[in-house]
């Protein structure tokens, strides 16, 4: 959200009283705005000598254009508080009737194919109005113009160039200017190196830097008002002295084209000898149908239902009364003479953010203020709740590992690449249903894919808690996430639980004990290899029945069929050779009649545990053996 | 200070000390012979720390009681002892006049600092005078007061006058030190011989019927007990802090009858996360400064059904079987494709496409050129919304009132500070109802609030890319006196839901809020790094306390 400082003593001057800052605050809050900060409670910045003056920092919404300087929030709130009517913008042309002509020639569409222009006649700058003037062309080459790629401003002193104006594009060597605030004439090619360093310009280079042709505008004699959207020329830079100002707007998006235009147009128009008037520049381009005076002022006619209005507000207003709400909001609105539900509104230049009714609405209830609308809930209907299924076997889960003496620990999803592959002596996954998901703009090496183990985070937990007593137990359910081909998205979740041991022991008994524990309690009954892989041999059947009963083994009907695991030494790089385990699972048949035929669905491997290898420690800075489990939870669902 | 000390001292185990004769076998013989016994003067060898154990070992038994007196005691010091050995300076100086006779001023004995002093005072005591340029003597015996007064602190640890010790201690010959002393006599349990004690009550005392007769050693009531396991936590389990206010939130959630949506799904296309909540291609939020962007797999498919995510909502969703008879209720992987059926994907991406670049649905729409490769960029989700998005849509196959929250890991490319991490969870929840007002969505939040013990709350109209209206939620914050943001809320835009098919009538709140947020300020947690990620400190986990968010 953007913050707007303006000069504290002069805005509460054009407000027309002062505040205190609790008044300022219910103010700003009641309109939708918020204050960020009041500086003359706090040092402020010596500028040439002088400490700036007590501002006021305002934070406005993303989308209100029309408040990205002194001018519009005060122009905002002055409306708002019935102290000022909109005003009415209108075009003036000269009096001869003699439109400034810019005519834009078809290559500008292979750069930057749009242009609007507009005059400002007889304005009078003060500094704090210049600044102000910069600072919000500043903020909408920020926001609106993203960086500039969308939109860009050029600003002119008219009485220093004359028309007609060219906007065209040609091969950089053939520009030729000097640059604001330079002396020195330099072609395209040149500039792009004069700037590379520049901290704020070299940003904006890459738009333009690569294409063939560069964008340029000219004056009747080729001298150049600016090459956007890098820099304006030297020659017409407007000074605190300027009393008419040429804009010049290009834009690859006409939308926002008009949107810049309308902006600075009601903003600073204000200043003009007569205000709120605004000279129109004819564009010539024919080529793709853009010819047209600029700027339209015209608001754009819209209507609005007041029985939409009420019912989402919960009132029961009137036409004339949601009308004269409106009006504090910046609308001008009146009751339809056709029908007797719609108000028709009329949306003025600087409200580009009203996209449909709905924000008529809720300017209405803005108006009308929001904490003093009727609050009531209708009860339509009795709602069941649900909890997600894969969120109750977590919990299960999570329960039982804590109520066995382990704590909970809640890792980021995101780590480095080698924390998840190389550190555990992994090699990096070759199909692509087991690929990480990899980060295209991460801010540090920290964050370079998404986790396909929870075992990184699990040490780095232990990592970092080195001075706590050991031995230290603790798991964690969540989710990794690896690559999956078949999916819209790419990629899947998986549900895993891990957990891990440190101490002056192995601690390989405990994360089995509780991995069993775990088992247990999800009803997993522990079977042999044999019965897993449906290896034994019929006569044995019996025997191994009774010898399951006996050693607390395949519990129940876990024996013969129903969920069942048994693990397996493994070789696994992380761990210690020897000391892990692969944990394998039996799926029940699928089909419910007893007398089918139907093969039971292959075992499954849905984990390992064991006792870490020492170069795994080694890297994770662990000086104690340590023992860890992981497994995908998602087929006990 | 002077207390009767009963049973109320750390019980100390019985030893018999090895054959040696045990201090308490000492006190109780001298107990059991005087009256009162002075222990520092009994046992002048012992430290008195060993006495009090003792003491405390048989007054926790009642067989002995004892007094505790604190009283000053006095120390010489160096300069004390060395006077009371040797003699006061000006009797130095006398001694040394007398011996020579006459004494001259020059002499090297005189030189020093403590002779100056002394010679003064044999002045003033008319000991000495100045005869010439030397010293002779004016009496032949002295009496040296200030020697005799240090020896008999020396040996009392105290002054005859208690006045004279403010004197001494400015004169920094002697200091003071606290000493505590006890005197002991006989309890009301008086023995001479310790009894034979039983710690704790077995089950063959039970079974044999010793426990009528068995002497018990007193249990402490003062200090704390012991759970019994390993570790500092004694072996006890913890669940995450974070994961334990969630809970809460989920309890809150299903009282007021929402359902969990599936939000096991991080990575998500530029579709979901963005255009189907109307946010427009160019928004800020999109910027890489603020998303992250996956590179590999290179990009989404086109927007469709989520099979798993569809049978999961139709096994949960109790209304979408229709059937009310005692049948077991259809597969829902059955119901879950009726659904799916029902729901056209490409018309859904025609409208978004449209709603953003041309208008639709009463809206102009942001009228910029949509372009579809941004839609199919993978991004970590934003926000859980992403998956709101879907079900909302999903919702068309069967438009009616129902309610939906999760409370799940989002990510943001942040630059990470003690309030910023790139992952954090948000809580979420969902209306849909018909003709829902604004002010039924501020009675609804400050229900849910109330429940987190937050009574107050005031909206502040904002903005928000797929909410119109937009209302911040603010509730007074105790410590910092002011009101503070605690969630976002606000009715989710007509080009949104119209987009995907719902009815005109069928309004839908949406509100959210951090996990993080609310249990930082519950906790006094300045750092989110110490809350989430590797860096908590495990004995933080292990030692918070059950969260009761409306009792706290």
């Amino acid at each position: 959200m953007p913050t707007i400082g303006v000069n504290k003593a002069d805005f509460y001057k054009a407000l027309g009283r002062e505040y205190t800052k609790q008044e300022f605050e219910e103010l700003c809050f009641d309109f939708g705005i918020e204050l960020d900060e009041d500086t003359s409670e706090s040092k402020r910045p010596i500028i040439d000598g002088v400490e700036e003056a007590p501002q006021l920092k305002i934070e406005i919404p993303a989308n209100r254009y029309d408040m990205l300087c002194f001018e519009g929030i005060a122009m905002n709130l002055n409306i708002f508080l019935g102290r000022e009517a909109m005003p009415n913008f209108t075009l003036k042309p000269p009096s001869d009737g003699q439109l400034q002509t810019v005519t834009v020639s078809k290559d500008t569409e292979r750069i930057r194919p749009y242009f609007s222009c507009a005059i400002l006649r007889n304005i009078k700058f003060t500094k704090a109005r210049y600044e102000s003037f910069i600072a919000l062309q500043d903020k909408l080459h920020h926001n609106l113009a993203r960086q500039r790629t969308l939109v860009a401003i050029g600003t002119h002193d008219l009485d220093t160039i004359e028309g007609p104006f060219t906007y065209e594009a040609l091969p950089p060597e053939e520009i030729q200017f000097a640059p604001l605030n330079q002396t020195k004439a330099m072609n395209g090619k040149q500039m792009m190196d004069f700037y590379e360093k520049d901290k704020h310009l070299s940003r904006y280079l890459p738009i333009i830097r690569d294409s063939p042709v560069y964008p340029i505008i000219y004056d009747k004699h080729r001298t150049v008002l600016s090459m956007p959207p890098i820099i304006n020329g030297n020659h017409s830079k407007i000074t605190l002295a300027t009393r008419n100002v040429l804009i010049d707007i290009t834009a690859t998006d006409k939308t926002k084209l008009e949107l810049t235009n309308h902006i600075l147009v009601s903003m600073f128009s204000r200043y003009c000898a007569e205000p709120f008037t605004i000279e129109p520049v004819q564009i010539i381009s024919d080529h793709n149908g853009q010819t047209r005076q600029t700027p339209d002022l015209t608001p754009r006619p819209t209507q609005a239902s007041t029985t939409y209005i009420n019912s989402i507000c919960g009132l029961s207003e009137s036409r004339e009364s949601l009308c004269t709400s409106l009006a504090r909001m910046c609308y001008h609105a009146h009751p339809s003479l056709t029908d007797s539900d719609i108000l028709e509104v009329d949306i003025p230049i600087t409200r580009a953010d009203v996209l449909h009714q709905a924000d008529i609405m809720e300017d209405a209830a803005v108006a009308y203020g929001f904490n003093s609308l009727p609050r009531h809930l209708p009860r339509t209907t009795a709602f069941t709740a649900a909890a997600l299924p894969l969120n109750k076997l977590a919990d299960i889960i999570r329960l039982e590992s804590a109520m066995a003496g382990w704590a909970e620990v809640m890792p980021l999803i995101l780590c480095s690449h080698d924390e998840n592959y190389a550190w555990l002596n992994q090699p990096v996954p070759f199909s692509t249903n087991q690929k990480p998901v990899r980060l295209q703009n991460p801010k540090t090496a920290e964050y370079q894919i998404v986790r396909t183990s929870l075992l990184p985070g699990l040490l780095k937990t232990i990592r970092e808690n080195k001075r706590h007593a050991v031995p230290m137990k603790i798991f964690e359910v969540g989710d990794v996430v690896f690559q999956d081909k078949g999916r819209e998205r790419r990629s899947r979740n998986e549900r895993h639980f891990g957990a891990c041991w440190y101490g002056r022991g192995s601690g390989f008994e405990q994360v089995h004990g509780l991995m069993d524990r775990v088992m247990g309690m999800l009803r997993v009954g522990f079977i042999s290899r044999e019965e897993g892989l449906g290896e034994e041999e019929e006569e044995e059947e019996g025997a191994k029945g009774l010898k399951g009963g006996k050693g607390g083994k395949g519990e129940g009907k876990a024996g013969k069929e129903g969920l069942g695991y048994w693990i397996e030494e493994v070789d696994d790089p992380t761990y210690l050779p020897a000391h892990a385990a692969a944990i394998y699972l039996r799926l029940p048949s699928s089909s419910s009649s007893s007398s089918s035929s139907q093969p039971p669905p292959p075992p499954q491997r849905i984990g390992t545990f064991g006792i870490l290898h020492p170069t795994v420690l080694k890297r994770f800075e662990l000086p104690f053996p340590t023992s860890v489990l992981e497994m995908n939870v998602e087929v006990f669902l | 200070m002077k207390e009767w000390v009963h049973a109320d001292a750390v019980p100390v185990p019985l030893h018999t000390n090895g054959g040696q004769r045990d201090l308490t076998e000492e006190i109780l013989e001298a107990v059991d012979q005087h009256e009162h016994v002075p222990t520092a003067e009994v046992f002048p060898a012992t430290p008195q720390d060993k006495i009090k154990a003792a003491l405390d070992r048989l007054a926790s038994r009642q067989m002995v009681e004892y007094e505790t007196h604190d009283k000053e005691q006095v120390l010489l010091t160096a300069e004390g002892q060395a006077i009371a050995d040797e003699g006061s300076h000006e009797y130095k100086v006398w001694d040394a006049v007398r011996k020579a006779g006459r004494l001259s001023l020059k002499d090297q004995s005189l030189a020093n600092a403590s002779a100056k002093l002394g010679q003064g005072n044999a002045f003033k005591l008319k000991w000495i005078k100045k005869d010439g340029d030397a010293l002779v003597s004016l009496t032949d015996s002295v009496s040296d007061t200030t020697r005799e007064q240090l020896q008999y602190a020396q040996e009392h640890r105290a002054f005859q006058d208690p006045k004279l010790l403010k004197d001494y201690s400015k004169r920094k010959l002697v200091t003071t030190q606290k000493v505590i002393t006890y005197v002991a006599r006989k309890g009301p349990r008086w023995a001479k011989e310790m009894p034979v004690e039983v710690t704790d009550l077995t089950a063959e005392m039970i079974a044999d019927g010793s426990w009528k007769t068995a002497n018990f050693k007193p249990y402490n009531f003062k200090a704390k007990g012991t759970l019994g396991g390993e570790g500092v936590g004694g072996g006890t389990g913890a669940l995450h802090p974070l994961n334990k206010v969630r809970e809460e939130f989920r309890k809150i959630f299903f009282n007021m009858g929402f359902e969990e949506m599936p939000t096991a799904r991080f990575v998500d296309s530029g579709f979901w996360n963005f255009d189907a909540l109307y946010v427009p291609q160019q928004h800020p939020a999109r910027d890489l400064q603020d998303t992250f962007y996956v590179s590999d797999p290179p990009e989404a498919g086109p927007p469709g059904s989520d099979e798993s995510v569809d049978t999961i909502l139709a096994e949960m969703d109790v209304d979408d079987d229709q059937d009310e008879s005692d049948h077991p209720p259809s597969d829902p992987a059955i119901r879950a494709k009726d659904t799916t059926a029902k729901l056209d994907y490409q018309a859904y991406y025609d409208n978004v496409r449209a709603v953003h670049q041309d208008g639709k649905f009463g809206s102009i729409g942001y009228r910029y050129p949509y372009t579809d490769a941004e839609t199919r960029r993978l991004v970590l989700r934003t926000h859980t919304t992403a998956i709101s998005a879907y079900v909302l849509h999903r919702l068309s196959a069967n438009p009616r009132p129902c309610r939906y929250f999760s409370i799940d890991r989002v990510f943001r490319n942040e630059t990470v500070d003690a309030t910023h991490l790139a992952e954090f969870h948000q809580i979420e929840g969902v209306i849909a109802d018909y003709n829902l007002t604004l002010g039924g969505l501020q009675a609804f939040l400050k229900r849910f609030f109330r429940n987190i013990g937050v009574p107050d709350l005031k909206f502040k109209p904002a903005y928000n890319p797929y909410t119109e209206p937009s209302m911040e939620v603010f509730a007074w914050h105790e410590g910092l006196n002011k009101i503070v943001e605690i969630g976002n809320s606000g009715m989710f835009r007509p080009e949104m839901l119209l987009a995907m098919g719902l009815p005109e009538d069928l309004r839908v709140y949406g509100f959210g809020l951090s996990l993080e947020r609310p249990t930082m300020i519950k906790y006094g947690i300045s750092n989110i790094r110490e809350l989430l990620g590797h860096k908590v400190d495990l004995g933080f986990i292990e030692s918070n306390p059950a969260v009761r968010l409306d009792r706290e």
